[in-house]
């Protein structure tokens, strides 16, 4: 496992914060020279700690005012169950995560729908009919914030 | 208001958000200096929110993660405000929800193993105000995570 010092933990901070920054500007932030920080930079990726980005949209702007995510218990367990599942639901477009738990549900679902008339299909037509889906909770989502983690 | 090459654009970063401006106007079929003015636009607007780059916890030993469901004493009107305070600072909470449903705040936290996982969740966890009922799933596997809409 990769160790981290501190100036690799505060170039995490600021591109976990903005992903655009280039090794320059993040360099000139930490008072390192442009090559210093690029050579960091890419030991964090070759490492597979920096995993590429992630964009977040305003999704209301684009017509999905819904964002829902469910608690699915499967009614039959088993192997297959799991992977009859997991293929059917991975091909729903308003499925945005699919997360294999443990404990009160099997899976939690992220779904995005245009409004709550909208999400109800989605609900009827392609969860409910998935194979083996048992008992269903949704909870609407109001708000969500990511935070920078464990980083010093 | 959004367009056709807006929506096109959008769906092509999501598809792949570390595209350069060049690639991406490529296969968007605009120019570069179409794709750069409208991306600024985008972001000025506040359509994209945030473009950040994603850390990979596991690569830097942190094993474990769970999704801690809580039901908040809703007696108290500053309930809401004074949890969300407080686990703001506790560091290994990377993400905070607040939902409408049974459940009403969740937290993703996670650990280097189970029993740093006991120790914030008995010290920091548990003294957090106003909870109610807690649940815990333990996160198996990422089957899928993406932004992508169906635009």
């Amino acid at each position: 496992m990769i160790a981290l010092d501190d100036l690799d933990r505060q170039i995490l901070r600021r591109l976990s914060a903005d992903g655009t920054l280039s090794a320059g500007e993040v360099g000139r932030q930490l008072g390192l020279s442009q090559p210093a920080a690029w050579r960091r930079i890419k030991r964090l990726e070759e490492a597979g700690v920096l995993a590429g980005r992630r964009i977040d949209l305003d999704r209301a702007a684009l017509g999905f005012g819904v964002t829902v995510f469910l608690g699915v218990k499967l009614a039959t367990k088993g192997r297959v169950s799991l992977e009859d599942f997991e293929r059917a639901v991975m091909a729903i477009p308003e499925v945005q995560v699919v997360q294999h738990v443990l404990g009160l549900f099997d899976y939690r679902l992220r779904v995005v729908a245009r409004d709550i008339a909208d999400f109800e299909r989605v609900l009827r037509r392609r969860i409910m009919t998935l194979p083996g889906v048992g008992q269903v909770e949704a909870n609407v989502l109001l708000t969500e914030e990511r935070r920078p983690g464990p980083l010093g | 208001m959004l367009d056709d090459t807006d929506r096109r654009l959008l769906r092509h970063l999501l598809g792949d958000p570390s595209l350069g401006a060049a690639a991406l106007a490529d296969l968007a079929g605009v120019t570069p200096a179409t794709c750069w003015r409208r991306l600024e636009r985008l972001r000025a607007s506040g359509v994209i929110r945030r473009d950040a780059a994603v850390i990979n916890w596991r690569a830097l030993g942190y094993e474990v993660e769970v999704s801690l469901r809580f039901t908040l004493d809703k007696t108290n009107p500053r309930a809401f405000d004074e949890f969300i305070a407080a686990a703001r600072e506790v560091p290994e909470v990377i993400g905070i929800e607040t939902f409408l449903g049974r459940v009403d705040v969740r937290l993703n936290v996670i650990a280097r193993d189970m029993a740093q996982y006991q120790d914030i969740y008995r010290r920091r966890i548990l003294a957090l105000p106003h909870i109610s009922e807690l649940e815990a799933l333990m996160l198996i596997a990422t089957i899928k995570d993406s932004e992508a809409l169906p635009l």
